[in-house]
């Protein structure tokens, strides 16, 4: 094996074209389990620690361009009102430890279904900016995952940043798991109002092959909030609708039993997290137009 | 390959270390450091819990070259880096061979006097916190770094905090004792 250590983007770049198959470690909290369990044994592991503006994020007009290696501990301690799902997703994330290493380029490299940067990322939307020494590409984030544990990086690629939208109004996560720390996903479910678009996004992980979005329920959701004027009067979403809407999440899925539960048990819990998210998000819309209107 | 980096406060050089190693690897079997922990190697115990340029990592997760010129603090640099952050002078570092020797004997085992200590580990001791001892160091790692970022932390805190590291003992009431006593202590309420 040979440690690269490339001291910039540009020298990363380079290396992953001369050697395709170097494998890059960021916050290695999932290469090092691979390699300490003989699971992976790369030719080449490309150390990206050295390359700074990895780990830096900048906040934008529209939305956060956030460094491959930014770790999750800084996601939640300085992008809270920016990125509020994906700061509640980092939040959910192992222990303060791996928090404190692990970062969003590492979840998307991996690419597990039960990542948890996932459905945050899809709800919110995102796009992936990737790079080689042929140019620069940008991903959209539902083009991104390609199968169980595959992206769509290129041999050559690497990635640099994520451009996730600002949130426009409030997002939630929710995850399933045994206890409040050091869970890998059961399942999870991360949901996001657009009121400037007048749409619902959301994300589902662990119950498909790959992170998705639930398109059929969010169509449902986006024509109903309009049809009955919701997004203007601030009423309660109707028990019914918000129950559709849980169901056509739960008919998303095309999950699979395993150690951490059965598909059945995760479809269903699907649908509790989507009414859950759905109920605790639109109530934080009404209660902010209502401030809105009261300061009128 | 060769790594240089900075352990507890001195500059350290481990040779001949595999690409594939780890950074608890490197501590605990090139520079005769078993203070932190080899226990799950896939970073769920927290038992091999260092500081890497101060923040608590998991060590058994860092691949040994990607240390290179950083510093890394164990729990054997503990005492000394407490004492450091204290009077903000003075520190000189621990070497290997005072590492290596470190012993919680002192003149009295059971209540640590006249063991150099840092004020968690008397506070460790002081809680009957330590049972087998397995997950001690890396708890009093975390405990510590959190202690020096949250002073006055609730309950919550400290159980967040020390979620990433597992006692199997399942000793964690004195644990917490311990941690709220080093904190009372550092405020000076006891
Ligand atoms: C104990 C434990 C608990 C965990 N719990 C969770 C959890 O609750 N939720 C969760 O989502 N994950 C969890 N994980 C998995 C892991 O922490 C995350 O996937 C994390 O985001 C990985 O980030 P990293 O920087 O450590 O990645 P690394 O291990 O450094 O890399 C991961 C993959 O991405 C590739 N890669 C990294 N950076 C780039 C880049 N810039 N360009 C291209 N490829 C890149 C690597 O080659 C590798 O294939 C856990 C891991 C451990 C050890």
């Amino acid at each position: 094996m040979d440690f690269l250590r490339p001291a910039s983007w540009e020298e990363a770049l380079a290396a992953k074209a001369e050697h395709p198959t170097a494998v890059p470690i960021a916050g290695g909290t999932d290469v090092m389990v691979e390699i300490n369990f003989d699971h992976r044994r790369p030719e080449y592991l490309m150390d990206l620690n050295r390359v700074g503006d990895l780990c830096e994020w900048e906040v934008g007009e529209e939305s956060v361009r956030l460094g491959a290696s930014v770790p999750y501990t800084r996601i939640m301690e300085n992008l809270r009102a920016e990125l509020p799902g994906l700061a509640l997703a980092s939040h959910t994330v192992a222990s303060p430890q791996i928090r404190n290493r692990g970062g969003v380029g590492g979840n998307l490299g991996t690419a597990s279904p039960a990542g948890d940067a996932h459905p945050a990322l899809l709800a919110a939307g995102a796009e992936v900016e990737v790079e080689s020494v042929r140019g620069t590409r940008r991903i959209p984030i539902d083009e991104f995952y390609k199968g169980v544990k595959r992206n769509a990086l290129a041999a050559d690629e690497l990635i640099r940043a994520v451009h996730v939208k600002k949130a426009d109004g409030p997002q939630q996560f929710s995850k399933v798991g045994t206890r409040n720390a050091m869970v890998i996903a059961v399942c999870a479910f991360g949901l996001a109002l657009h009121p400037e678009t007048r749409t619902v996004r959301t994300g589902i992980g662990s119950a498909a092959p790959t992170p998705i979005r639930a398109e059929a329920a969010e169509e449902f959701l986006n024509a109903a909030l309009e049809e009955g004027g919701f997004w203007d009067n601030g009423k309660i979403v109707t028990p019914s609708v918000a129950q559709q809407f849980a169901d056509l999440c739960s008919a998303a899925c095309n999950p699979i039993d395993d150690v951490r539960g059965t598909a059945s048990y995760r479809r269903h819990a699907v649908g509790v997290m989507a009414r859950r998210t759905l109920t605790w998000t639109w109530e934080s819309y009404r209660g902010a137009r209502r401030n809105i209107e009261g300061a009128a | 390959m060769r790594v240089n980096f900075t352990v507890n406060g001195r500059p350290q050089e481990a040779d001949d270390v595999w690409e594939g190693e780890s950074l608890l690897y490197v501590l605990r079997e090139r520079m005769g450091l078993p203070g932190s922990k080899n226990a799950c190697e896939q970073g769920e115990c927290g038992s091999c819990t260092v500081r890497l340029d101060g923040v608590p990592v998991c060590s058994c997760l860092v691949a040994a070259g990607q240390v290179q010129g950083r510093e890394v603090v164990t729990v054997e640099g503990l005492a000394d880096y407490a004492r450091q952050r204290s009077c903000g002078t003075g520190g000189c570092g621990t070497s290997l061979e005072e590492s290596r020797q470190w012993q919680a004997k002192g003149t009295d085992s059971r209540t640590g006097e006249g063991t150099e200590l840092a004020p968690i580990q008397q506070a460790f001791i002081d809680a009957g916190a330590v049972q087998c001892g397995f997950c001690t160091p890396g708890l009093l790692v975390a405990a510590d770094e959190m202690l020096e970022r949250n002073p006055d932390p609730t309950d919550a805190d400290i159980r967040e905090a020390l979620s990433g590291n597992l006692c199997r003992c399942t000793g964690y009431e004195k644990i917490m004792d311990a941690v709220r006593l080093a904190a009372a202590r550092q405020g000076g309420a006891v």
